[in-house]
C-alpha cells in the first residue's frame, strides 16, 4: 500500500491543474466561484478550449477523441476541474448521448454527431422524464408511430435541463405499446429542437432561475435514420446512459471548494465578538462535514481503483448518496453563516448585502435537486439494499 | 496511491480469520469464555503467539515480526469480526507499542520477547477517574529516592489490569510532566481489583502505595510518546470497529431475509431495507477512513490527526450501525443470548476507550481554520 500518488500521477495532476487554471478564462471561473450560473456561451467557450486540448471527452473510446486513461486519471481530471471552478463539459453531450452513440450508433450516426457533440457544436438535451415517469422511467407514455420512413412523435417530456439552449434532443419514446413488459417497446430517437411540433415551456425554480423545461411534442416527424440502436431496444441504451450518469457524481472537488468558501465566510462573519469560525458549534460542524468529505473522497478513490472495464462499481451508489448529502449540508452551512442577510436574495444596486449572502439561500434551495436527480437517493437505497446487500 | 492488499496480507487475513473462526465461530463460545476470568481464552492467546501475531509490530531483533500498520489493521479487523475477547490491541499495540517506542534496548529485549512469545501480557495503566481522555497523568505520582522510583495513587479503569503481569504506568513527575514506568505484577504495594465490563472484557482498579517502579527508557516527560501510542491504538481500534460493524450489518441483513412477520420475510418492508442501505453507507465510509489512517501511519504522516479522523468517523458510524442492528432485529437484539447486541456493546466500549467522537471532533475543530482544504493524499498525511 502507498499513500502518495506516483510521480507520474503527481505530474499528471499538476498538468491538469495548470491547464484548468491558466487556459480557461478567469472571468468564467470567477462566475462559478461566485456561484452564479454560467451563460450558454461560457459553457461553449470552455468546452471548446478543453476539446482543442483533448480534455473534453477523455472517457470516450480513443477513436472518437478519448484518452485511454485509467479510472484514477479520469478521477483526477474531474476533481481538478471542479477545484479550478471550470464549468464541466456538458454532461448531456459528454456523459450521456456521446457514449451512447459511440456504443450503439451506426457509422453514419457516429460520423454525423460525435465530433460536433464533443466540441459542443451541437448542444444536446435529455428527453427522458415525463410527468408520470420520474424514478419509474419505464412508465413513459410519449409515443412514436412509424409512418413511411418517418416516426411521428406525440407526448410530453419534463425536467429537461437547459433545454432552452439545446439544438437537439435525445428522447425515449414508446414504439411498441403492445409489448408485454413496459421496458420493452421503447426506442431512442434524436431530433432538432426546432422541428415543427416541438414546443418548450421553461419552469421557474425556487431560486428564481430557469434550468429545466417542459417539452411538448405534437406530430413531430422524425426521419427513420434518427433512431439510435435497434427499434424497441431503447431501454438498453437508457440503462447504459444512466449508469454513466452516476460516474463522478460524488463531486468531491466541488464540495471541497464550497467548504473552503464556507470557512472563509465564517472567518469574515463576526458574532459575539469573534469570527464564526472560532465559535465551537460552527467549527465542530465544519470539522464533521470535512471529515465525512475525507471519507467520501477515499471511498471514491477505492471505487475508482476497483472499477473494471469502465463499468460503474456498485458502491458508486454510496458516492451518489453521500456526495449529494454533503453538497446539501455545505449549502445549508453557508445560508446559516449568512444568517439574517440570507433573505436578501434578489437585492440589486443600493443594497449593502454582499453577493455571497444574496445567493446563499437560492443555492441551498436549488441544491435540493442533487438528492433527486441522477436517480433519487431513495433509488440509490433500493440499489444498495437490492444489488449489494441482496435484500 | 495504492489501497490494495498484497498477497501476503491476504494470506495473513485468511490465516487469522481461520484461527478466530475455529475459536469463536460459534458466538456462544465467546459468551461462555467472557463469563469467567480472565475474560478471554488463554489457549487462543497462545495460538495467537504461535502464529506470531503477539509480536507482529515489534522488531525482529526483539522477537517480533517487524510487520507494519496494515498487518496490525488486518488482525484488528478480524478480531472485531468475531468479537474475539483477547486483548491484542490493549497488550500488543498499546502497551507493547509504548515499550517498543520508549523502552531501552534491554527493556525491549526482555519485555517484547516475552509478549511476542505469549508468556507475558502487559497493559497500559493510564486512565484515571475524573481525567477522561488525556495523554497526561495526575492521580498517580512518581517519587524518586536515589536511583529508585516509587508510585502512589490509583489508575482505573485499567484494561485487563488484574490479569496483566506487567504494567506500563503513566505518572506525574516531581518536576512536572508525565513519565512512563514499568511495574511488575507482583510488586509490593500494588493491589488490583478486577471486574467485568459490559462488553465482556475486563478492567481493574489498580492501587499503588509506594510501589517500586522502573523508568521506561531514559525517563523524562513522555506526553508526546503517549499521544502517539494512543493514536496508533485508536487507528487499530477503528479497524476492530469496522470488523464489528461488518458482522453487525451482515447479521442484520441475514435476519431481514429470514425472519417472518405478517406472513412475509422482513425484507419485504422497504422501511427496513432502507435502514440497512444506510448502514452499508456508514460501513464503507468507515472502512475507507480506517484503512487510510493505517496507510498514513505507514507513510510516517501526521498519525495523531489521522487517528482523530478515523476515530470521529468510526464513532459516528459505529453508533449508527450498532443501534440500528439492534433495532432491526427487534427484541432479540437486546438479549444476551443472541449475538448482535454484543457487537453494539463492544462498539460502545471501543468508542469510549481512548476518546469518543466528540473528543475527536473538538480536536479537529480547533484546527479547521488553519488550512483551506484537506488533501488526504498530501501533506501533512503523506
Amino acid at each position: 500500500m502507498q499513500l502518495q500518488l506516483s510521480p507520474e500521477l503527481q505530474a499528471f495532476r499538476e498538468e491538469m491543474r495548470t491547464f484548468f487554471t491558466t487556459q480557461v478564462p478567469q472571468e468564467i471561473r470567477d462566475k462559478v466561484a461566485a456561484r452564479r450560473h454560467p451563460t450558454k456561451q461560457d459553457f461553449v467557450t470552455t468546452q471548446q478550449i478543453l476539446n482543442a486540448a483533448n480534455l473534453a471527452v477523455p472517457h470516450w473510446p480513443v477513436q472518437y477523441g478519448g484518452r485511454d486513461w485509467t479510472p484514477l486519471q479520469r478521477h483526477i481530471w474531474r476533481e481538478e476541474m471542479q477545484l479550478a471552478k471550470v464549468p464541466e463539459p456538458l454532461a448531456f453531450n459528454t456523459s450521456m448521448i456521446g457514449p451512447v452513440l459511440a456504443q450503439f450508433g451506426n457509422e453514419e450516426q457516429k460520423d454525423r454527431f460525435l465530433a460536433k457533440t464533443a466540441n459542443l457544436d451541437i448542444w444536446w438535451c435529455q428527453g427522458f422524464s415525463e410527468p408520470d415517469a420520474g424514478s419509474d422511467l419505464a412508465s413513459l407514455r410519449t409515443t412514436a408511430v412509424q409512418d413511411g420512413d418517418e416516426w411521428v412523435v406525440n407526448g410530453q417530456k419534463t425536467w429537461t435541463t437547459m433545454g432552452q439552449h439545446a439544438d437537439w434532443i435525445f428522447c425515449l419514446a414508446r414504439t411498441d405499446p403492445t409489448a408485454e413488459k413496459k421496458q420493452r417497446g421503447i426506442s431512442m430517437l434524436v431530433f432538432p429542437m426546432d422541428t415543427p411540433g416541438v414546443t418548450l415551456r421553461p419552469i421557474e425554480l425556487l431560486d428564481g432561475g430557469f434550468e429545466v423545461n417542459e417539452v411538448f411534442f405534437e406530430d413531430v416527424r422524425v426521419p427513420s435514420e434518427n433512431l439510435i440502436g435497434e427499434v424497441n431496444k431503447g431501454w438498453d441504451q437508457a440503462k447504459f446512459l444512466l449508469g454513466n450518469e452516476r460516474v463522478g457524481i460524488a463531486r468531491v472537488g466541488g464540495i471541497k471548494g464550497m467548504l473552503a468558501l464556507a470557512k472563509e465566510l465564517a472567518r469574515e462573519t463576526h458574532y459575539n465578538g469573534r469570527p464564526l469560525l472560532e465559535d465551537p458549534r460552527y467549527a465542530s460542524r465544519i470539522a464533521e462535514i470535512e471529515n465525512e468529505l475525507v471519507a467520501l473522497e477515499l471511498t471514491a478513490l477505492r471505487v475508482v481503483a476497483n472499477s473494471a472495464d469502465g463499468k460503474p462499481h456498485p458502491a458508486s451508489s454510496v458516492l451518489k448518496l453521500k456526495g449529494s448529502v454533503l453538497q446539501q449540508e455545505v449549502t445549508e452551512l453557508i445560508v446559516d453563516i449568512a444568517g439574517p442577510l440570507s433573505v436578501a436574495s434578489f437585492a440589486e444596486e443600493g443594497s449593502d448585502v454582499p453577493d455571497w449572502a444574496r445567493v446563499a439561500a437560492p443555492e441551498y434551495l436549488n441544491y435540493r435537486k442533487v438528492s433527486i436527480y441522477g436517480g433519487s437517493n431513495e433509488v440509490q437505497r433500493v440499489i444498495i439494499s437490492g444489488t449489494i446487500l441482496g435484500l | 496511491m495504492d489501497f490494495t492488499y498484497d498477497s501476503e496480507q491476504n494470506d495473513l487475513r485468511e490465516a487469522v480469520a481461520a484461527l478466530l473462526a475455529r475459536a469463536y465461530g460459534d458466538s456462544e463460545v465467546r459468551r461462555k469464555v467472557t463469563k469467567t476470568d480472565p475474560g478471554f481464552d488463554e489457549k487462543v492467546w497462545t495460538q495467537l503467539a504461535e502464529m506470531g501475531l503477539l509480536g507482529l509490530p515489534f522488531a525482529e531483533e526483539h522477537g517480533g515480526m517487524g510487520a507494519g500498520p496494515v498487518e496490525v489493521a488486518i488482525v484488528a479487523e478480524e478480531i472485531g469480526r468475531v468479537l474475539a475477547p483477547e486483548p491484542f490491541i490493549e497488550a500488543v499495540v498499546l502497551a507493547g507499542g509504548l515499550i517498543s517506542s520508549v523502552g531501552s534496548d534491554a527493556q525491549k529485549g526482555e519485555l517484547l520477547e516475552a509478549i511476542a512469545g505469549g508468556s507475558s501480557l502487559p497493559t497500559f495503566a493510564h486512565a484515571e477517574i475524573g481525567a477522561r481522555w488525556t495523554p497526561t497523568a495526575s492521580a498517580v505520582t512518581a517519587t524518586q529516592a536515589g536511583d529508585a522510583w516509587t508510585l502512589s495513587g490509583v489508575k482505573e479503569p485499567v484494561p485487563h489490569g488484574a490479569r496483566a503481569d506487567v504494567l506500563v504506568v503513566s505518572a506525574a513527575l516531581p518536576g512536572g510532566g508525565t513519565g512512563l514506568f514499568v511495574v511488575q505484577g507482583d510488586a509490593t504495594g500494588l493491589s488490583r481489583t478486577g471486574y467485568r465490563n459490559h462488553d465482556g472484557t475486563r478492567s481493574a482498579n489498580v492501587r499503588f502505595e509506594g510501589t517500586p517502579a522502573t523508568q521506561l527508557g531514559t525517563g523524562g516527560d513522555q506526553t508526546d510518546a503517549i499521544e502517539r501510542a494512543q493514536a496508533v491504538a485508536r487507528i487499530a481500534y477503528s479497524h476492530e470497529a469496522v470488523g464489528a460493524m461488518d458482522t453487525a450489518l451482515r447479521t442484520t441483513v441475514e435476519y431481514l431475509k429470514t425472519r417472518k412477520q405478517f406472513g412475509v420475510t422482513l425484507n419485504k418492508f422497504q422501511a427496513l431495507n432502507f435502514r440497512a442501505a444506510d448502514m452499508y453507507v456508514s460501513l464503507e465510509l468507515a472502512r475507507s477512513i480506517a484503512l487510510w489512517a493505517s496507510v498514513v501511519q505507514l507513510s510516517d504522516g501526521d498519525v495523531v490527526t489521522a487517528a482523530d479522523r478515523a476515530r470521529l468517523l468510526t464513532s459516528r458510524t459505529g453508533r449508527h450501525i450498532g443501534k440500528d442492528a439492534i433495532q432491526l432485529h427487534g427484541g432479540i437484539g437486546v438479549t444476551a443470548e443472541y449475538k448482535v447486541g454484543h457487537y453494539t456493546s463492544r462498539l460502545t466500549a471501543i468508542d469510549h476507550l481512548l476518546g469518543d467522537g466528540d473528543f475527536a471532533a473538538d480536536r479537529l475543530a480547533a484546527k479547521v481554520g488553519s488550512y483551506p482544504t484537506v488533501d488526504p493524499l498530501g501533506a501533512p498525511y503523506a
